[in-house]
C-alpha cells in the first residue's frame, strides 16, 4: 500500500435518552477505502473509536431494509450509499427524519408496526378452498398487478421522505399504503372493502398531497407515491359508488 | 423506571432542508398564478357584463405596463406548473397498458406536455383570429 491513508470525516447526530436534553453533533476521523460503505464507516466507529455509538444493520446488501439513515440530508440506505462519493467533503450522518430517535441513529419504528398490522398484510382469501383443490393460479398479467408492490423491504425511507408524515405521524404513509395496494390488486384476495375503510379514514390516503419524493428515495422502486395516488381514485370511486350501489361503497 | 425517551424533532422550515422540498414549495406556489389569473379573466366576464365601456376600461387597464409584466411573470410560473403537473402525473395514475406493455413514465410525461403545448398553440392561434 502505497497510497496515503484517506481519511474522511463522518459527522454523526448523537442522542442519548438517559444523558441528553436533545442529540448533539460528533465528528469522528474515519480512514477508509474507496470500497467503504458509509454502513462501514460507521461501524468502523463503533469498533476502534466510540462504542457507544448505536445503530441497526444486518445484511449489507440493500435487502433488509435496517441500515436506514439520513445521510447528507437525504433518506438512503447506508450499506449502498459509499464514503468515496463524499470526500473530501465530510459526510453528515443522522437517524431518519420524522421518527422518534430511541438512540443515536436507532428510530422508533412502533408507529409504523402498529400500521403495518392494520393493512392486513396477508391475503384474505377470496373464496373459501381445499387442499384438494390445488393451488392458486395466476396469470403473468395478475401478478404484474402488484409485483412492485410486493418488494417493499420495510426500510422506512419514503416516511423520512414524507413531509406529510412528519407533520402528522397518524397518516398510515407510504410504505404501509402499498403494502394495502399490493394486496388489494392480488387477484386471490377478497379483502379489499376491509382495507378500503383505513384508506378512506382520517389517516389514509388524502394526507397525502403528492410531493413524490416517497418514490424518488425507494432502494427497491415500489413506487409508493402511485399506490398512495391510485387509492385516491379509489377512494373516491368508493365514495361515490355508495349513491349507485344499496351496500355498496365507503362506511 | 423506564429510561426510554424518544425524541421527536421539530418539524419548522422542514421544506427549506431538501433541494426536493424546496422545488415541491416552488411547484406548489405557482398553482397561486394559475388563480390569479382566473381570477383576471372573471374580472373581466364581470366588466364584459356590465357594458361596452366597463370592457373597454378593463382593456385598457390591461395595458398598462405592470399589467404586462404580471402577465410575463404569470406565462414562466404556469408554464412552469404545467412541467411538474405533467412530471408528476406518471406517479398519480393507474398503470396504462398500450399492447400489453406498460407505458413508461417519460411517455406519459411528454404526452400530457404535448397536449398542453397543442392546447396552448390552437388557444393562441383562434384568439389570433379573432382580434385580427
Amino acid at each position: 500500500m502505497s497510497e496515503k491513508q484517506k481519511i474522511i470525516e463522518i459527522e454523526v447526530l448523537r442522542y442519548h435518552p438517559e444523558k441528553d436534553k436533545e442529540p448533539h453533533k460528533q465528528v469522528f476521523e474515519v480512514p477508509f477505502t474507496d470500497d467503504m460503505s458509509v454502513l462501514q464507516g460507521v461501524q468502523y466507529i463503533k469498533d476502534y473509536l466510540d462504542g457507544s455509538l448505536s445503530f441497526r444493520w444486518s445484511c449489507r446488501m440493500a435487502i433488509c431494509g435496517s441500515c436506514g439513515m439520513m445521510i447528507n440530508g437525504e433518506p438512503s440506505l447506508s450499506c449502498q450509499t459509499f464514503l468515496r462519493d463524499y470526500y473530501p467533503a465530510r459526510v453528515r450522518v443522522e437517524a431518519l427524519s420524522h421518527f422518534p430517535i430511541e438512540r443515536d441513529l436507532v428510530i422508533n419504528m412502533e408507529g409504523f408496526i402498529e400500521k403495518l398490522e392494520s393493512i392486513q398484510p396477508y391475503i384474505i382469501p377470496r373464496e373459501t378452498r381445499t387442499l384438494a383443490q390445488g393451488e392458486y393460479l395466476q396469470t403473468p398479467e395478475q401478478l404484474d398487478a402488484y409485483e412492485q408492490f410486493s418488494s417493499c423491504i420495510n426500510c422506512l425511507l419514503c416516511y423520512a421522505a414524507c413531509p406529510q408524515f412528519g407533520l402528522n405521524s397518524n397518516f398510515i404513509g407510504p410504505a404501509a399504503t402499498a403494502l394495502l395496494h399490493r394486496y388489494n390488486v392480488d387477484s386471490r384476495d377478497g379483502g379489499k372493502s376491509q382495507r378500503m375503510e383505513l384508506i378512506n379514514s382520517e389517516e389514509g390516503v388524502f394526507n397525502c398531497t403528492a410531493v413524490g419524493y416517497c418514490s424518488e428515495v425507494c432502494p427497491k422502486h415500489v413506487d409508493p407515491a402511485n399506490a398512495v395516488n391510485q387509492n385516491k381514485t379509489n377512494s373516491a370511486a368508493d365514495y361515490f359508488l355508495r349513491f349507485l350501489t344499496p351496500k355498496g361503497g365507503a362506511k | 423506571m423506564n429510561k426510554r425517551r424518544p425524541y421527536v424533532r421539530p418539524m419548522d422550515g422542514w421544506w427549506r432542508k431538501n433541494p426536493f422540498f424546496v422545488e415541491y414549495m416552488v411547484h406548489e406556489g405557482t398553482a397561486l398564478f394559475v388563480a390569479a389569473y382566473a381570477a383576471i379573466l372573471l374580472t373581466g366576464l364581470v366588466r364584459l357584463s356590465q357594458g361596452e365601456a366597463a370592457w373597454n376600461a378593463w382593456l385598457s387597464a390591461l395595458k398598462n405596463p405592470w399589467y404586462v409584466g404580471f402577465h410575463l411573470l404569470a406565462l414562466a410560473a404556469i408554464a412552469y406548473h404545467t412541467y411538474t403537473w405533467f412530471k408528476i402525473m406518471p406517479r398519480t395514475m393507474p398503470p396504462v397498458v398500450v399492447g400489453g406493455q406498460r407505458l413508461p413514465a417519460w411517455a406519459i410525461t411528454g404526452s400530457g406536455l404535448a397536449v398542453a403545448a397543442a392546447a396552448s398553440a390552437a388557444l393562441l392561434g383562434l384568439v389570433w383570429g379573432l382580434v385580427r
